[in-house]
């Protein structure tokens, strides 16, 4: 492996591990929710979107910090493929709230309530 | 012969069916008529050809198997056909008779919009029909035996708007599903004794191993004979026949007249070696129809319907073949299902002429006269009076004849009773053609304007059934007539396994020649004598029938009303299941309904309540969500 000069050689299990687990823990269950309160709270779906997105990471945050502590590296390939999955999902749900906002001419969800009996 | 031929047979009418009934409305009735004909006349000349091929071979029975069709356990049923002097004689009358009431119908039918249907059903029936006769088990011939009852009921109500049509049809079918009942009941003791419903193995196993009059044999024979009762018209399932007279007439020449009512006849004939076995129920089958050949004749003499008269007819010749059957003299009930096809189904066409020319009148009262205006239908149907009424030489005398000498061998009582039959039978006969076209014209101005005799499509096929109606009789001439009896020695080699099986009923205490023409002159001469009375009564003295307003003595009332048997089957039978059915509704009406009625409410409320929870506010469900999952964490977790 070729040492890189601009970073020295760090151990990232170990940087990880400085800070005590129930940080991390109290971190993402902070993270997780806000993102609930955001979703439960706001009216305008991009910011109910973003609340979402919080919610997902503070799930992979959680994923990460366990990875370290037990030595384990497939929940880190695990998050890898939550934030790929992540990112098509960003694609499809900000073109349905496009569309949404070309019909409706707003991105309030409590307009869209058309659907019941 | 091969055997691709041979099947080839039904599956013409079936083709033709297919064609006919599919492209119902969408084929020009030239076409129509041109394609149901074609394919019964190309399976005429496929059973000609069967048939000489037959006898040229030496008269061997074949059978032709198809394909294997069930097989449950030990009981194999094939599809296949069987080929023998009995089977090939039916394929000539059904497609030969068939053929003609085929042509008749392109013109009697041509003004009908229902022509392809008309075409569609009646190739069907035929196709059905020779099911029946070509299969060589007896479940083959259950499936035909349905499927001509079903074309029958079909084309009873071929006029579907007429309710009292669609009732005959309605009747025709339930009475003879009672009939069907026996008859099904016969074929299951027939598996559950033999093991198998294939003619050939049946026969030779009871010709082998049951004595004469075993109480199992008679149990078959008299539950095929009920079968046999309800698609014949026997006593006491005839009343269906003369309802069904509401059927178009070349229906009626053909199914009610000519073939489908003879199926009885040949089931029995069929299964010889069973009934050969069982006296009892040979005494039976004689006396019923002893009973129905006298009691539908005396039906007849008062009846002023012209397709009425020939229905009691047709009932009472069929009791007759019945009377032949009970006597053993089953070479004779076969003679005279053929000459009864030719006279009988000329007698309905020249009915159907009639009819035709009187613009749809049907009762004799309206008629007279008509001699000529319709020379050709009065001299066809001429004929046939004379070889219905039994006067020699014509087709009825030799076949009816023959009937009743085996009849007086057998039982002095049932041959009297044949004669009296055949004395009346003379005599409504007579008096059909004597009122038909003698005498003066009776209906109204405008009718007679219109007569005209029938189209050449009607007549040929008229002619024709007139020639073998007087010839028809010649292929059995009895010895003591100096004939050889053709038919008789054709079919002897059919009853060989019952002679071995019963050997003592086939003794025929022979008659001297005689006795035999004693026997014929008295059935002539009072077959002469009834004539010349309704001569005397109906063209010297010009009697008309009187109309229904006026009052009738008691007997003449109630032979007029075809002896209240309608009304009584009505009360006994209708009336009761009816009123059972209204009861058993009303229970359904209650109870069922209220448990259903409790339920859909049930659900219905429900549904009510639970849709308001869906408001369609994205935020509520988000809200709804998450109380659910922490409810489920905190299930998991804590408890």
């Amino acid at each position: 492996m070729i040492p890189n000069p601009m970073m020295p050689e760090v151990n990232i299990p170990a940087v990880i591990q400085h800070i005590p687990l129930q940080s991390y823990l109290i971190l993402s269950t902070l993270l997780f929710v806000i993102g609930i309160i955001g979703v439960l709270t706001r009216r305008n779906a991009i910011i109910i979107f973003m609340s979402i997105e919080l919610m997902l990471n503070a799930a992979n945050l959680l994923l990460i910090a366990f990875s370290s502590y037990r030595s384990d590296p497939s929940a880190q390939v695990f998050v890898f493929f939550i934030m790929a999955v992540a990112a098509a999902e960003v694609a499809v749900g900000l073109a349905i709230i496009v569309m949404i906002y070309r019909n409706t001419r707003n991105t309030d969800i409590g307009f869209l309530n058309k659907l019941k009996w | 012969m091969s055997a691709s031929l041979l099947i080839l047979i039904p599956l013409l009418p079936l083709a033709g069916f297919l064609i006919n009934g599919i492209g119902f409305p969408n084929i020009p009735k030239g076409a129509v008529g041109i394609i149901g004909t074609l394919a019964v006349v190309a399976s005429f000349v496929l059973s000609v050809m069967t048939f000489n091929a037959f006898v040229a071979a030496g008269s061997q029975p074949f059978i032709v198997p198809l394909f294997d069709w069930i097989t449950v356990g030990d009981l194999n049923i094939p599809f296949s056909f069987q080929v023998d002097q009995l089977s090939l004689l039916m394929l000539m009358i059904i497609t030969g008779v068939g053929s003609l009431i085929h042509i008749y119908s392109i013109g009697y039918m041509h003004h009908d919009s229902g022509f392809g249907k008309f075409f569609a059903y009646l190739n069907l029936f035929l196709f059905f029909m020779l099911l029946l006769v070509l299969g060589s088990n007896y479940v083959i011939m259950f499936i035909g035996w349905e499927g001509v009852g079903l074309c029958s009921y079909l084309l009873i109500g071929f006029w579907n708007k007429n309710t009292n049509y669609n009732n005959a049809a309605r009747k025709a079918f339930i009475m003879n599903r009672v009939g069907d009942l026996g008859f099904l009941l016969g074929i299951f003791t027939i598996i559950a004794t033999f093991g198998s419903v294939e003619y050939s193995e049946v026969f030779s196993k009871a010709a082998a191993g049951f004595q004469v009059g075993d109480p199992v044999i008679i149990t078959i024979t008299l539950f095929l004979f009920v079968g046999a009762m309800g698609k014949s018209a026997q006593i006491p399932l005839y009343t269906w026949l003369p309802d069904a007279m509401a059927g178009p007439t070349p229906v009626s020449a053909l199914i009610h007249a000519a073939t489908m009512v003879t199926a009885g006849i040949y089931m029995v004939i069929r299964s010889n070696v069973l009934y050969s076995l069982a006296p009892s129920t040979l005494e039976i089958v004689g006396i019923i129809g002893g009973a129905t050949a006298l009691f539908a004749a005396s039906i007849g003499l008062l009846q002023n319907d012209i397709k009425k008269v020939l229905a009691y007819s047709t009932v009472s010749q069929l009791g007759y073949m019945f009377m032949g059957l009970g006597a053993m003299a089953y070479s004779a009930s076969m003679f005279h299902v053929i000459t009864h096809a030719f006279f009988k189904a000329l007698l309905f066409l020249g009915a159907g002429s009639v009819i035709h020319a009187m613009s749809d009148e049907q009762d004799i009262r309206s008629m007279g006269g008509l001699r000529k205006k319709l020379p050709v239908t009065f001299l066809t149907f001429l004929i046939a009076t004379i070889a219905i009424s039994g006067i020699p030489p014509f087709a009825g005398f030799f076949s009816k004849d023959e009937i009743l000498a085996h009849v007086f061998e057998h039982n002095k009582a049932l041959w009297v009773i044949g004669v009296l039959g055949s004395v009346m039978t003379s005599f409504y006969m007579f008096r059909l053609l004597f009122l038909t076209f003698f005498g003066t014209f009776r209906g109204t101005h405008e009718q007679e304007h219109h007569l005209h005799e029938s189209p050449a499509s009607m007549t040929i096929p008229l002619i024709i059934l007139a020639v073998l109606s007087a010839v028809g009789g010649f292929i059995g001439v009895p010895e003591a007539l100096h004939g050889s009896h053709q038919l008789a020695q054709f079919m002897s080699p059919l009853y060989d396994l019952a002679k071995t099986a019963n050997p003592a009923a086939f003794e025929h205490t022979s008659l001297s020649h005689s006795e035999e023409y004693m026997l014929m002159a008295i059935s002539v001469a009072a077959a002469l004598i009834s004539a010349i009375a309704a001569y005397v009564m109906y063209v010297q003295k010009g009697a008309v029938p009187a109309p229904d307003s006026e009052e009738k003595s008691g007997l003449q009332r109630a032979v007029y009303n075809k002896y209240y048997v309608d009304e009584l089957y009505d009360a006994v039978f209708v009336k009761p299941i009816k009123t059972l059915s209204n009861i058993l509704y009303s229970f359904g009406e209650i109870f069922i309904d209220l448990i259903i009625d409790a339920f859909v409410k049930l659900v219905s409320l429900g549904a009510k309540l639970l849709r308001k929870t869906q408001t369609g506010s994205t935020g509520e469900y988000v809200f709804a969500m998450v109380i659910g999952i922490v409810v489920i964490l905190f299930w998991k977790l804590l408890l």
